[in-house]
């Protein structure tokens, strides 16, 4: 896919056509694969429904047109129903995209009646046990209940699953149990290891041997059901041997708001080093996007080093990742290491032999993992941790 | 899901949980669905605003004939909506 330019002016980039609001960071679930930064108890005070309003009516005069409602858990947001009823009178195609903690039958009526276009819901695994250990909370009957929920109310209903070591042996269960719940799609989404999946990259990284069966799996059920059911798999990225095309590039059509009003490029591009991103308190959408030296940084190639820039390739995947880039080597404008062009490639190649130990997690579903002696332990997203491992390490 | 079978008298409707839409930022009639965005080129822009539930393809062909001031514009309007019910962008009602 090339990059974005704007249709009356090729040397402008394109409008921010993908808009994602973190409305907040507070979360229920505790997750351990999260992609939210793990310093987020540092943040500020999140916006009030009359910024992510401007925020929405700036973003939609861009040509923004795609609405992630995310998190933290939105739900958690008591101004979500406002917020979601202007998206929809400007036009957006609204998505929710929650752990369904909090969404009630009255909640559902009041989103529906607000113009709510589409409900995404997670689910850490097939397995009650599973699920409520990855989460740390006791959510899975509630998911399900909420799965009915999402159908009463005539909602195409997005199931997904975030894979990893614990739960990758379980794709068959997972996809029997969407089907049940009549999902419309499922996305089986390998874990990106930013934030918090970060931190715990080496206790969910799959073995490639758990990854082939998974794709067996996953292409006899697509070959038994037929078109019944989309299903989506995210291949794990350390597996492949070209980059993904993140973003389509940084700056080209993703922008995203975080619970304290940071504009990024990407989630989790907060962590880049030397970029002052702006807020949306001090700056327009518009500014933001089109001027602000951070988001013009990583936009054309200017910014890439050897291999990238003399690559054939570059215009298809832009270096792959910069997030990746910078937490594997160090450098945000390197080569992003799982392309085996990169100098640093074997980065990606040693973290995916260390998953291919012999597996003693616990094969069956009825039980929460067992961790390898020696590994240190699963570190879920809370407030607390975040706090105490993150926050207080670096400020001493 | 079983749809009627498709034929000149069949009448159809933007599929469930799809939606179109005109995007002056683009220029261009796009079809939003979950977490997705097919921008359409003029020809299925065309076709697509047409599909209101209401009107017959062949009602449809033959507007798309008279606006364009075209003619046996049928196959390619049959070929097209038949991709895009295959792809669920459009749904049959009748």
């Amino acid at each position: 896919m090339a990059a974005n330019p704007d249709v009356n002016n090729p040397a402008r980039p394109g409008p921010p056509l993908w808009l994602l609001l973190e409305l907040t960071y507070r979360c229920p679930l505790h997750c351990v694969f999260c992609y939210n930064p793990t310093d987020f108890a540092r943040s500020g005070a999140e916006l009030c429904t009359d910024d992510w309003i401007r925020v929405l009516r700036e973003a939609r005069a861009l040509g923004a047109v795609q609405l992630g409602l995310s998190g933290g858990e939105p739900l958690t947001r008591d101004d979500l129903e406002p917020i979601v009823a202007e998206a929809h009178r400007l036009g957006f195609y609204s998505n929710l995209i929650t752990s369904g903690v909090g969404l009630t039958d009255k909640r559902l009526d009041a989103l529906k009646s607000s113009g709510l276009d589409h409900i995404q819901l997670s689910f850490q695994d097939s397995t009650q046990k599973m699920n409520d250990f990855l989460s740390s909370t006791r959510t899975f009957e509630l998911k399900s209940a909420v799965a009915a929920l999402i159908k009463k109310y005539d909602y195409p209903m997005v199931l997904n699953v975030v894979l990893h070591r614990h739960n990758i042996d379980h794709v068959e269960e997972i996809l029997e149990m969407a089907l049940r719940f009549g999902a419309d799609y499922v996305e089986l989404a390998n874990t990106q290891y930013y934030g918090w999946a970060w931190h715990n990259r080496e206790q969910l990284l799959p073995s490639r041997e758990q990854l082939q069966r998974a794709e067996q799996v996953l292409q006899r059920f697509r070959e038994r059901i037929g078109q019944k059911m989309r299903i989506f798999f995210v291949v794990p990225d350390y597996f492949e041997r070209r980059p993904k095309a993140c973003m389509n590039g940084l700056g080209s059509i993703f922008l995203t708001i975080t619970p304290d009003g940071t504009a990024l490029p990407c989630h989790a591009a907060r962590m880049l080093p030397g970029l002052e991103f702006p807020n949306v308190r001090g700056m327009g959408v518009g500014e933001i996007w089109y001027d602000s030296a951070s988001f013009n940084h990583f936009r054309g190639d200017a910014w890439m080093k050897e291999p990238c820039r003399s690559c054939p390739e570059k215009t298809k995947d832009f270096g792959g990742c910069r997030c990746q880039a910078y937490l594997l080597t160090g450098d945000a404008a390197n080569a992003d290491p799982v392309c085996d062009l990169s100098p640093y490639h074997h980065l990606v190649t040693d973290a995916v032999a260390r998953a291919d130990r012999p597996a003693r997690d616990d094969p069956h579903p009825a039980g929460a993992p067992r961790l390898d002696p020696g590994e240190k332990p699963l570190v879920f997203r809370s407030e607390r941790n975040s706090t105490t491992l993150f926050v207080k390490q670096e400020s001493t | 899901m079983n749809q009627p079978a498709l034929s000149a008298a069949s009448r159809l409707a933007v599929g469930h949980g799809f939606r179109l839409q005109w995007e002056p930022a683009q220029n261009a009639h796009v079809l939003l669905y979950p977490e997705g965005m097919i921008k359409l080129n003029g020809s299925a822009g065309e076709i697509l605003k047409r599909c209101d539930g209401a009107a017959t393809i062949a009602d449809i062909t033959a507007d798309l004939e008279r606006a364009f001031a075209a003619s046996d514009l049928s196959e390619d309007v049959m070929r097209f909506v038949a991709m895009a019910v295959e792809k669920r962008w459009l749904q049959i009602l009748t």
